[in-house]
């Protein structure tokens, strides 16, 4: 049991990423990766709405009616939405700020409902809470890795302290087409990494 | 005048949803690899954003605001949405099998394609003003709406032939597939960035 509670917690974050491998859940992870701060916020936000929806889905998941279940995982998931919204209105009115519209796009976040639809709906709860947990951390961890490329190269910062001194920041980096620029060679450089090993 | 004019220009060019903005990226990437089923995409998506742009303005000036229920916003949205998905797959099934089976998998799929709610979201984060509507709000809405879904088209559509022309080239083979596709958005992107110069 152990081990498959392992199992599952790990495959999110390596072997089956959702950015690098599964390629969901761009929308949020380009538009936020301007800073490591952003990044942060945003996979923990995204975490907890899939740590919650993952758990509430696995629990209910003998009650939800066959040919609605889209829907019925549309609406719990976008009730934890709402509730990352109002406690970081409250708590963390700048980082609110700072991601804007992309709170509330979390709904529509292709990994949450992926996982709601290919493992919560099969699985118990506890699986589903190891499951849900590694495939944030697994988010997390692509969004800390883009977000970084594009801070230090694009404006010279690490985490909002400088850390660039003997180059000029290329600032199109931190721009829109940074992002695609970097996602694009981090995926074709983690392709000819698996070529190389098989 | 002039707002009108910085609303299309704003949509369809500067602040264009794809290329700035990031939401509908996956039907780009997905259905850019010909012209003929980007062109119904983008229909699709432009018939949905009118309809669940009219529906999601109405409701929330007439049910949450006066209710004060607005932080209801995100759930009442995607339910509106993912409501008139439905009933536009239905209305294309009756009306065109042709064009229902070109859309395959990816109707659905826009009720979790970004733009949708993005834009619905937008709508009222941008003409609704301390609680209540601004002057000729529908009609913003609206045109912000069509016009978001307008150039959600068009860079699908050159994104497209960009892609069709593609295949011919000789591409490294770790870098082919979705990894160029990203490159090549990446310098559309940075041609679009030309755009942020006009004065309006």
């Amino acid at each position: 049991m152990m081990r498959r509670l392992w199992h599952e917690f790990t495959k999110g974050i390596f072997q089956e990423n959702p950015i690098f491998f599964i390629v969901l859940g761009l929308c949020p992870t380009l538009a936020v990766s301007t800073s490591i701060n952003n990044a942060v916020g945003m996979g923990l936000a995204a975490t907890f709405v899939l740590v919650c929806s993952n758990v509430f889905i696995a629990a209910i998941r003998h009650f939800i009616p066959d040919k609605i279940r889209i829907p019925c995982y549309i609406v719990v998931i976008a009730s934890f939405v709402v509730i990352v919204e109002m406690v970081m209105k409250a708590y963390a009115p700048a980082l609110n700020r700072a991601l804007g519209v992309y709170v509330p796009l979390i709904v529509v976040n292709c990994i949450i409902l992926g996982r709601a639809e290919a493992f919560a709906s099969k699985n118990p709860v506890l699986l589903s809470l190891a499951d849900g947990l590694g495939m944030g951390l697994g988010f997390m961890l692509a969004l800390l890795i883009i977000s970084a490329i594009r801070e230090v190269l694009g404006s010279g910062k690490l985490a909002g302290y400088s850390v660039a001194s003997g180059f000029e920041p290329a600032l199109v980096l931190s721009l829109a087409p940074g992002a695609l620029l970097i996602l694009g060679l981090l995926m074709g450089g983690i392709k000819w990494l698996k070529s190389l090993r098989s | 005048m002039a707002k009108i004019l910085a609303i299309v220009i704003s949509n369809l060019f500067i602040n264009n949803y794809i290329l700035f903005k990031f939401m509908g990226l996956c039907p780009f990437l997905g259905v850019s690899k010909e012209t003929k089923p980007a062109f119904s995409m983008g229909l699709a998506v432009i018939f949905v954003l009118l309809l669940s742009g009219l529906m999601t303005w109405t409701v929330y000036q007439y049910v949450l605001l006066p209710f004060g229920i607005d932080y209801m916003r995100t759930v009442v949205f995607i339910l509106i949405i993912a409501a008139s998905v439905q009933f536009i797959e239905m209305v294309i099934l009756k009306i065109s099998p042709v064009l229902y089976r070109a859309l395959g998998i990816y109707l659905p799929l826009i009720t979790t394609n970004c733009v949708v709610l993005g834009v619905t979201v937008l709508n009222t984060e941008d003409f609704f003003a301390g609680g209540s509507a601004v002057t000729g709000s529908f009609f913003y809405s609206m045109l912000q709406a069509l016009f978001a879904g307008l150039g959600f088209m068009f860079v699908l559509l050159l994104m497209s032939g960009i892609r069709e022309r593609l295949e011919l080239a000789d591409i490294p083979e770790s870098m082919d597939g979705l990894p160029i596709a990203f490159i090549v958005a990446s310098l559309m992107s940075l041609a679009f960035m030309g755009f942020i110069g006009i004065k309006i």
